[in-house]
């Protein structure tokens, strides 16, 4: 049942414009900088092979590439979340679900795998562009791993949180731009040097995510994503009960 | 009447904050029943609805839909279950085959049969013509249709249709009036409408809301019995005085409608009045039986408790 939501989510998808020109617009501009620094790498080639042990085309291409992408997609998760709950419920589609023999979990997980589905299509687009480099360098397959791996688990995280902002109010566009807000807000917590930085560090996506693209797979930042999820999930599939007994 | 009720309501209450929606309402349903659950705008008929298809949770009461505990398995509760809300539930960006196969499977249809309920759906609702069409493209009436196959695919025990026909055009209302009494015949089949005479057309009962309170329930014969009326609508080119009209045996009651209009309450037979208005030379033009007794009910609790407030 899970499933069928799902796909039908995913499909919905596709069926708009929005996720072709979503895709189509990121992917064009992650190319991009992908090959800038391709180009960087290049040009600072010959003074690589004098260190010792020069970093190689995994850490100075693959990886600011699925940084930049993760920048990428934290502005657009909110428009492909933002109509998840909000839209159904605005149009009344949501009464066929409700009155449909599924659960609020089973919807609200239903939602959740279908746009991450499409996030695995979106990662599966960007693995792409290093795997070509496959043709002429080698590529240190470990840490390629480990960048798609934190890629998949953040963009997880992002679509939660966006299912439950999008569950919080019937009009979409509020529900992109306090996704948006919320995202940014914990992107860049990390980045605070006061005296509660190293609380609120703990809290940031950004803080979690770093030491993944540099290889580093610790249960602990896996154990962050996995509750971050977690918790929204849950959030939403209260939200969505406490609607049926106050609206 | 069978055993087990299809859908058993017992004391169910809802409020909106302070407001007090639904009143402490009780009802049965039976296989075979259609009961048209009428009320003015803002009655709480559309929430009563909401809460037998597990769209709202009820504040208090209890719901048993084919025997089944919608608040405690309310996934075996809404497998007997058709719903069509006032708006009817359509993903516009599908098509009206792959809409009515996403609803096949969320109602739980296994994968084998999914094709024949789709296709007998369709031909129930008159879709079969359209299957590849985008819904948001549609017109009214057809996603109305939609709405309905949607509520039907499965064939529920139990269909719950909030205003069904709004939207249609004439020849499809009756379509749909005839599917209803056919479905009708297996189901039980709730039905909300303003459309008086739908009612009488189509259902078996009658339950009238008004603020939140069950103020009529009555099965169709005990409303026929009480439109088999004495009173009739007539028509006079030269109206007596109606001190004149009542010195006649078989007038009871005359209410003055305007110059020439008049409803007459009469003992006995509507002939002694027709005899007694050629007798008379009243000039008589029009004479038809005042029937409009499931209005008048419905004015009368609606209106008046209305008016009291």
């Amino acid at each position: 049942m899970i499933l069928t939501i799902a796909m039908r989510e995913l499909r919905s998808l596709f069926l708009s414009p929005l996720a072709w020109s979503v895709l189509a617009v990121t992917q064009l501009i992650i190319a991009w900088s992908f090959f800038s620094q391709i180009d960087f790498f290049f040009s600072i080639q010959q003074q690589l092979v004098s260190l010792p042990s020069p970093p190689g085309v995994t850490d100075l291409v693959v990886m600011p590439t699925f940084e930049i992408a993760s920048i990428i997609l934290l502005m657009v998760t909110p428009l492909l979340t933002m109509r998840l709950i909000s839209e159904e419920r605005r149009n009344g589609s949501i009464a066929l679900l409700l009155s449909s023999p599924v659960s609020m979990t089973q919807i609200v997980l239903g939602k959740f795998f279908g746009i991450v589905v499409f996030m695995l299509i979106f990662v599966a687009m960007i693995s792409l562009m290093p795997l070509s480099l496959f043709m002429g360098a080698e590529l240190d397959l470990g840490k390629l791993a480990a960048g798609v791996f934190a890629l998949v688990l953040l963009l997880s995280a992002f679509a939660a949180a966006g299912l439950f902002l999008s569950s919080l109010t019937d009009n979409p566009v509020v529900a992109a731009i306090s996704t948006f807000g919320l995202l940014l807000l914990l992107w860049i917590i990390s980045s605070n040097t006061g005296g509660t930085a190293g609380v609120l560090s703990q809290l940031s996506l950004l803080s979690h995510f770093a030491p993944m693209l540099r290889g580093l797979i610790n249960t602990a930042d896996i154990a962050y994503f996995i509750l971050f999820i977690a918790t929204f999930l849950v959030l939403t599939i209260r939200q969505m009960d406490s609607q049926r007994l106050q609206q | 009447m069978s055993s087990q009720a299809l859908i058993s309501v017992n004391n169910l209450v809802r409020y909106y904050g302070d407001v007090c929606a639904v009143n402490d309402i009780s009802f049965e349903l039976h296989a075979g029943d259609i009961l048209g659950f009428l009320g003015p705008n803002g009655a709480g008929k559309s929430t009563t609805m909401q809460i037998l298809s597990g769209n709202l949770a009820p504040s208090e009461g209890e719901i048993r839909i084919n025997g089944v505990d919608l608040l405690e398995k309310p996934g075996d509760a809404k497998a007997a279950l058709g719903y069509l809300p006032e708006n009817p539930p359509l993903y516009r960006e599908m098509s009206v085959d792959e809409y009515l196969h996403y609803c096949a499977r969320l109602r739980r249809i296994d994968k084998r049969s999914i094709g024949d309920a789709l296709d007998l759906a369709k031909e129930r609702c008159g879709l079969t013509r359209v299957n590849r069409r985008l819904i948001g493209n549609l017109s009214k009436g057809f996603q109305q249709r939609v709405g309905i196959a949607q509520a039907i695919i499965h064939s529920p025990h139990v269909i719950i249709l909030d205003e069904p026909t709004v939207g249609l055009d004439p020849i499809q209302i009756r379509e749909i009036r005839d599917l209803i009494r056919e479905l009708g015949t297996q189901h039980g089949i709730i039905l909300s409408t303003h459309i008086l005479p739908e009612v009488e057309s189509v259902c078996n009962r009658v339950q009238i809301i008004n603020a939140g309170e069950l103020v009529y329930a009555s099965d169709m014969q005990g409303l026929l019995a009480q439109q088999s009326t004495d009173r009739y609508e007539i028509s006079l080119s030269r109206p007596p005085a109606t001190d004149a009209m009542l010195a006649s045996d078989c007038i009871d009651r005359v209410e003055q409608l305007d110059t020439h209009r008049f409803i007459v309450h009469v003992r006995g037979e509507a002939d002694c009045l027709a005899a007694e208005a050629v007798h008379n030379d009243w000039g008589l033009r029009r004479l038809v039986a005042h029937e409009h007794s499931l209005e008048q009910i419905f004015v009368n609790l609606t209106l008046g408790e209305g008016e009291a407030r």
